[in-house]
């Protein structure tokens, strides 16, 4: 029966409601600010949703459904090292599905999750206009073309290496 | 009002602008398959998403079926409801629909009442061609919160329950979360409704057309306690009850089933067969005085007086404030509502009365409502680790027991309450609907204010089912201004006047369900029939009418309680047994200091 107090560092819930303040905190400005808040904050963590329910006044189920029903919303932190693995057209014919499962087996991770280190997280997208190196993967924002799944452990190891220096 | 011609199955009907073609058709007795509509007759209530398309109708001219119950007529409209090409739509719905639900209808609580069953039988549904590989089907974890059961593997995404959460009661518990075969209606984060705003008022489970939203069933615990020879088992029935449980048995609505109720109960093999309305009387004493209390230091100049005071014998209603506005939880009365007042009372009074200790005693109780499940499991009504009241069963958990113990209870004679808690008064029994609370609170102050005689013992102007409504009573000069809300979107409405100064009651009246009690979460189902609520609010006041007694001041039994055993309303005893205090339960985010 104990109130329940959600703790929040203060340049975050700052952040957060000034942005709620830039849509005037109303309710059908939920999704604008759910944007700059991931903007923001690379996700939208449970704190976050609670707060801005609070200041738009709406039901935090209302702002968790919304948010779990759009796929470019995120709970999950991403990793250091983002890893988006190109499922369009050109790219799915040319074997994405098997470059995604490479970087799962390789990760341990499934798409939407990020791995314990917080080093890498997978997700995947619909077309990076990279069609001609098909298919396609970004890792931290650097495109790796005409990939195969042998590749994938090269790639991974690789940004493992740099950041142990 | 302008008016539509339109055929429906070759037969000619007139409407007025707007109206569906669903209700169009039912003008002609023509009645189109619905699942997710809902309209609640008389409560403002509508569920019309238009989601689950199983009332499609074809209509001339138009290239796809179209959703009776979003669809408005139009002028010389040809519809057809039951050609081939709809019911064989119909059907595939119906058969995708149960391609991803549970096929356990023998053990499921819903079975006999689901919505979605009679539909499988009606269309005579006998085999399933979109059986997935494995009968993989949608899974999802089983919640058991204090009154109120989530299976969303039976969850058909009609979505009422949210429409109920958010519109009529501005809850906010439920929503729709997620997409495509992973949607369902959960709570934030998908947590406990225990850490949801949830105030357990059942609406939800009230309107449910499948067994995805039930009540925690106590009827097993129920047996068991009878059963046990070292056990008394003491049973209270809350007034909304006796004007609703007929229904189970085929009666027809608003059938007042007193007498026949406490001889079923005498029947189940309860030790002591008592009432709510006892203690419902017992809250008109100390919740008058409170109020009177209240009333006399605002008048004599003392403005930081917590006025208007509000009532607190619905516990949703308290979870609601405790919830949303727990910064005006000065406000309700501080009494007990009656269930945790007879509990309170049944394990002192009566026990030293009966030479029965505290552990030895099983006190259960009969409710129109699932909150009362959650609210006798709180903490500040336990001694010791033993509740008050050990167990609440709803109306139809009643009606279950009492089909199970071969009792015919519509040939059952009529019997009375046991004495001493069971005597009671006409004011105690409109607790049951909305209005009722606060006329039998006004029939005792004006007596005790003005130490006359009420002229008139029914408050007409208090009674009604518009969702608020406001009165001023005149007490001898004293001018009493009167507010009433029930459901908890109008509850809201007062609560926000009153936070913006904008509000001059003295006292408002708040039940949680549309209509009060006779509509609570634990009633049988209406399926939105407002006749049926209607029927219910009308035997309401006829039970009062047919009490020797009106008045709760006035009941022996309760002037003998207070002789012997409290002394004076709102006297320390009274104080100890009778009232109880409220959390702060919003959930805040606040700035970590530490971090």
């Amino acid at each position: 029966m104990d109130k329940i107090i959600i703790k929040m560092k203060k340049e975050v819930s700052d952040k957060i409601i000034e942005i709620c303040d830039r849509f005037n905190n109303a309710p059908g400005e939920l999704i604008n600010v759910l944007h700059q808040t991931q903007d923001y904050l690379g996700y939208l963590p449970a704190e976050a949703q609670e707060l801005i329910a609070e200041r738009l006044h709406i039901p935090t189920a209302k702002v968790y459904g919304v948010v779990s029903f759009y796929s470019f919303f995120t709970m999950q932190p991403k990793g250091k090292y983002p890893v988006s693995v190109c499922m369009g057209t050109a790219c799915y014919v040319r074997g994405a599905e098997k470059i995604l499962d490479a970087f799962e087996k390789e990760l341990g991770i499934m798409p939407g999750e990020t791995d314990k280190d917080g080093l890498f997280s997978l997700t995947s997208l619909r077309c990076v206009g990279a069609c001609g190196l098909a298919p396609v993967a970004l890792v931290d924002g650097k495109v790796f073309g005409r990939l195969a799944p042998a590749n994938v452990k090269a790639i991974v190891n690789e940004y493992r290496e740099m950041d142990k220096q | 009002m302008d008016t539509i011609k339109l055929k429906i199955d070759n037969r000619e009907v007139e409407v007025p602008k707007g109206t569906t073609i669903l209700n169009a058709a039912k003008q002609l007795g023509i009645s189109i398959p619905t699942l997710c509509h809902f309209e609640f007759k008389g409560m403002d209530v509508h569920n019309r998403p238009g989601g689950c398309r199983l009332c499609v109708v074809e209509v001339e001219g138009r290239r796809n079926l179209a959703p009776a119950c979003v669809t408005e007529c139009m002028p010389d409209m040809v519809v057809r409801t039951n050609s081939m090409r709809v019911i064989n739509a119909r059907r595939t719905v119906l058969e995708l629909m149960l391609s991803d639900h549970p096929n356990d209808c023998l053990q499921c609580a819903k079975s006999g009442k689901c919505e979605l069953q009679a539909l499988a039988i009606r269309f005579g549904i006998r085999s399933n061609p979109f059986v997935g590989p494995d009968h993989a089907q949608s899974s999802y974890q089983i919640e058991v919160s204090p009154s109120i059961i989530r299976d969303m593997n039976k969850c058909v995404m009609c979505r009422r329950c949210e429409m109920m959460c958010n519109e009529m009661q501005t809850v906010g518990a439920l929503s729709a979360i997620e997409r495509g075969f992973p949607a369902v209606v959960s709570t934030a984060f998908n947590q406990h409704l225990d850490h949801s705003p949830c105030t357990f008022c059942g609406q939800c489970v009230a309107v449910c057309p499948v067994g995805a939203l039930t009540e925690v069933d106590n009827t097993s615990k129920v047996i068991r306690a009878i059963v046990d020879p070292t056990k008394k088992t003491v049973v209270q029935v809350a007034p909304a009850v006796r004007v609703a449980l007929g229904e189970e048995f085929g009666m027809k609505p608003g059938s007042i089933v007193t007498g026949k109720l406490t001889a079923a109960l005498k029947a189940l093999g309860f030790d002591y067969v008592f009432d709510t309305d006892w203690s419902a009387d017992l809250t008109i004493m100390e919740e008058g005085t409170e109020l009177i209390g209240r009333l006399t230091k605002y008048l004599g100049g003392d403005k930081s007086v917590p006025l208007p005071i509000l009532t607190s014998c619905c516990p949703a209603w308290v979870n609601f404030f405790e919830h949303q506005f727990p910064e005006m939880r000065d406000l309700p009365s501080t009494a007990k509502s009656p269930q945790q007042m007879f509990g309170a009372i049944a394990k002192s009074y009566f026990a030293e009365k009966i030479n029965c200790k505290r552990e030895d005693m099983v006190c259960v109780s009969v409710m129109p409502c699932l909150a009362k499940k959650y609210e006798c499991s709180r903490d500040e009504f336990k001694v010791n680790g033993n509740p008050d009241v050990d167990f609440s069963i709803t109306t139809r958990e009643l009606a279950a027991l009492i089909k199970q113990a071969n009792i015919d209870f519509t040939k059952l004679p009529d019997e009375e309450f046991d004495s001493p808690l069971g005597e009671s008064t006409g004011a105690a029994v409109i607790f049951g609907t909305t209005g009722g609370v606060i006329e039998a609170a006004v029939r005792t102050a004006y007596e005790v204010i003005t130490k006359k005689p009420l002229p008139k013992i029914d408050f007409e102007e208090l009674r009604g089912l518009e969702g608020v409504r406001s009165a001023t009573i005149d007490v001898d000069g004293l001018k009493l201004n009167i507010g009433i809300a029930h459901g908890l979107k109008n509850a809201r409405k007062l609560l926000e006047d009153i936070k913006a100064g904008k509000c001059n009651f003295h006292a408002i009246e708040i039940m949680a369900c549309p209509g009060g009690c006779i509509d609570g979460g634990g009633q049988p189902l209406h399926h939105g029939n407002g006749d049926i609520i209607k029927a219910r609010w009308e035997a309401i006041y006829q039970a009062d009418k047919n009490m020797p007694i009106r008045k709760s001041h006035e009941n022996p039994s309760i002037q003998a309680i207070y002789k012997e055993y409290l002394g004076e309303p709102c006297g320390h005893k009274s104080h100890e047994l009778l009232h109880t205090h409220y959390f702060d339960r919003q959930t805040t985010v606040e700035v970590d200091l530490n971090k």
